[in-house]
């Protein structure tokens, strides 16, 4: 049966979420997905990823220090092998720095961080945001083999049974190898994975305004923090948390705008959430213009209050 | 050390967007254009790193003939020379073909290290930094926020979701520049008037056809409208009443 393979990440052996999202979008086409896992654990993601609908699982070995080159050269040769239609990644780091390595070795074009995804008539169409969302294209693809990452938060985790058959590969290895990560503090969500995200602007005044917006992200307890390009060329918050054109583009289930207003550049990379809430203390801000609820008032006063809020809602629950 | 600093012209990131009247392009009409913002570090590090190292940065666009504004300013910035890959349909071309042309001139040019953008802000694909490295066989490291070069390899720091990862790898390498990695000059009096003097190339690139068909382009969907919930502490229970029972997100 044709296939489609897709490239899982996981976390000591538990896959990513925005892997399974790739995994169901490649499952939702009626092909049969072929899962390829790498690193220490890798072998432990078998049963999450058959509950996810994966039919096949390769198991590459020997990559005990991650190689992206080397990572690419294994997934081009998995597709040959299995002679599968298409490669799939979540748009994550790590899927987007593959996507482009592994197209150039099948000879592929590929399409970069997409919303839609299906395959009929033997032609995939995929539809993919450009100009960080001004516009949306709805593209097909002439390769042989489709290269494509695909946005977290958009596709639906699938649900399958039985258990996909394991085979193992021995890594090619590769020139580039990673000898070290400096993991953030206590596994914070990113943006662009966070079911939601509260953002902060200008409007906190200073770095140390930040801890109304953080406290808030904790009550939510899967939140994660974002920041304008305003705050983050200021040097309050890190610039893997900028939202906008130059920053993630990100599509959570709810986004709070904390004291921004609104620039056409910040819009673009949020403007796709399901749930906009702004809070700003000028009625005329443009964010107001794309929020679906928004509150006028002063951030310091209203933020505590919601914090308080969500925390009630949550230990009710 | 031999350089190259890959550039892209794309629309002004203020740019209003307008579709095309055959429904599958963006008009360009009166459209400002810039450098694609990751691109002037990318210029930035190939100079910095010229002025370690020694050698020549040669800034590579595949792009109009009057690119040559983007490119004489990266010349007044130290760039050494620079290449036009003329092609007027430049903004058609799909990653792979834009990659396969700017590697065989990269190939013709020869060098050791090259410099893209970490995403060209336009189609933001962000993938024809490692379309090169594949089809060039060099190594690559992408979204680099902090960069140690030798002439032979070095290290390189990424920003992931994970953290920072620090990358070791060979020359020749194909660098991809995060906001971060420098901060770009200005170019300066002496500069514009050095620049005046360079020379910029125009040639034709490798013809290859598009594998990808744009079949349309839309507008997104306008989001529907909204509503001010009311002002100050007192809207909380409002908001939250419409978080929880309209908008079910809690
Ligand atoms: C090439 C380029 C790329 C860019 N890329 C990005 C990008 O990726 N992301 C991005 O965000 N921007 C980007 N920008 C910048 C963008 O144009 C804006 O300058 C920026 O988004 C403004 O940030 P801000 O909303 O925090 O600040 P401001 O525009 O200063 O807004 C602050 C807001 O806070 C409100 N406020 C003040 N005090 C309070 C209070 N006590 N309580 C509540 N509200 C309050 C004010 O009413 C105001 O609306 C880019 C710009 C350029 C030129
Ligand atoms: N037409 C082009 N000419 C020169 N360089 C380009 C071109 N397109 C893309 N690049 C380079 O590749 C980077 C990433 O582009 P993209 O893959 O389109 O997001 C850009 O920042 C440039 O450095």
């Amino acid at each position: 049966m044709t296939s489609i393979l897709v490239f899982v990440e996981h976390v000591r052996g538990t896959p990513r979420r925005a892997s399974l999202e790739t995994l169901g979008a490649a499952t939702a086409t009626g092909l049969a997905p072929i899962a390829l896992v790498t690193g220490p654990d890798a072998a432990n993601t078998a049963a999450a990823l058959s509950a996810a609908g994966a039919k096949k699982l390769v198991v590459v070995t020997g990559a005990d220090k991650y190689s992206p080159d080397g990572t690419a050269a294994d997934i081009a040769a998995a597709v040959t092998a299995h002679g599968a239609k298409a490669f799939l990644a979540a748009a994550t780091s790590t899927g987007k720095d593959l996507l482009g390595r592994v197209a150039g070795l099948l000879d592929s074009a590929p399409l970069a961080d997409c919303t839609a995804f299906s395959f009929a008539g033997g032609t995939f169409t995929l539809q993919r945001p450009i100009l960080a969302g001004k516009a949306i294209a709805t593209v097909q693809s002439k390769s042989a083999v489709l290269c494509a990452t695909l946005r977290p938060n958009t596709f639906a985790v699938a649900s399958g049974s039985g258990a996909a058959e394991v085979s193992t590969v021995a890594t090619k290895g590769g020139k580039v190898v990673v000898i070290g990560v400096a993991a953030k503090g206590d596994a914070k969500l990113d943006v662009k994975e966070a079911p939601v995200v509260v953002s902060g602007g200008r409007g906190l005044r200073e770095a140390a305004g930040f801890k109304i917006v953080e406290d808030l992200a904790a009550a939510f307890g899967n939140a994660a923090v974002g920041a304008s390009r305003a705050v983050v060329d200021s040097g309050w918050r890190p610039h893997g948390e900028q939202v906008g054109q130059t920053g993630k583009t990100v599509a959570p289930q709810l986004y709070i705008a904390v004291g921004i207003s609104g620039a056409i550049q910040h819009l673009a990379g949020m403007r796709t959430s399901k749930v906009i809430v702004a809070i700003n203390k000028d009625a005329a801000a443009p964010i107001f213009k794309v929020a679906d609820y928004g509150i006028v008032g002063d951030a310091f006063e209203i933020l505590p209050a919601l914090t308080a809020a969500v925390k009630a809602v949550k230990a009710s629950n | 050390m031999k350089i190259i600093a890959c550039v892209k012209r794309v629309p002004t990131t203020e740019a209003q967007v307008k579709i095309g009247a055959d429904g599958a392009s963006i008009d360009g009409a009166g459209l400002e254009s810039m450098l694609s913002f990751y691109d002037d570090l990318a210029i930035e590090e190939a100079v910095r790193s010229r002025e370690k190292h020694g050698g020549e940065v040669t800034v590579l666009t595949l792009g109009p003939s009057d690119c040559s504004k983007e490119l004489r300013e990266a010349l007044a910035k130290g760039a050494d020379k620079a290449t036009i890959l003329l092609d007027p349909s430049w903004a058609a071309r799909d990653a792979r073909s834009t990659a396969k042309a700017l590697a065989a001139k990269i190939q013709e040019l020869g060098a050791d290290v090259v410099f893209c953008g970490r995403v060209a802000t336009d189609r933001d694909q962000a993938s024809v930094g490692t379309l090169l490295s594949s089809y060039l066989g060099f190594a690559c490291v992408t979204d680099v926020v902090k960069l140690e070069l030798t002439p032979t390899g070095g290290t390189a720091q990424r920003e992931t979701e994970a953290g920072i990862e620090t990358v070791s790898f060979p020359v020749p390498v194909v660098i991809t520049c995060d906001k971060g990695l420098n901060e770009p000059r200005f170019a300066g009096l002496k500069g514009i008037m050095a620049a005046k003097k360079k020379t910029i190339d125009e040639v034709a690139p490798l013809a290859v056809e598009n594998a990808v068909v744009v079949q349309k382009i839309e507008l997104p969907a306008a989001r529907k409208a909204g509503r001010i919930v009311g002002e100050g502490a007192g809207a909380v229970p409002a908001l939250m009443e419409a978080l929880r029972n309209e908008a079910k997100v809690l």
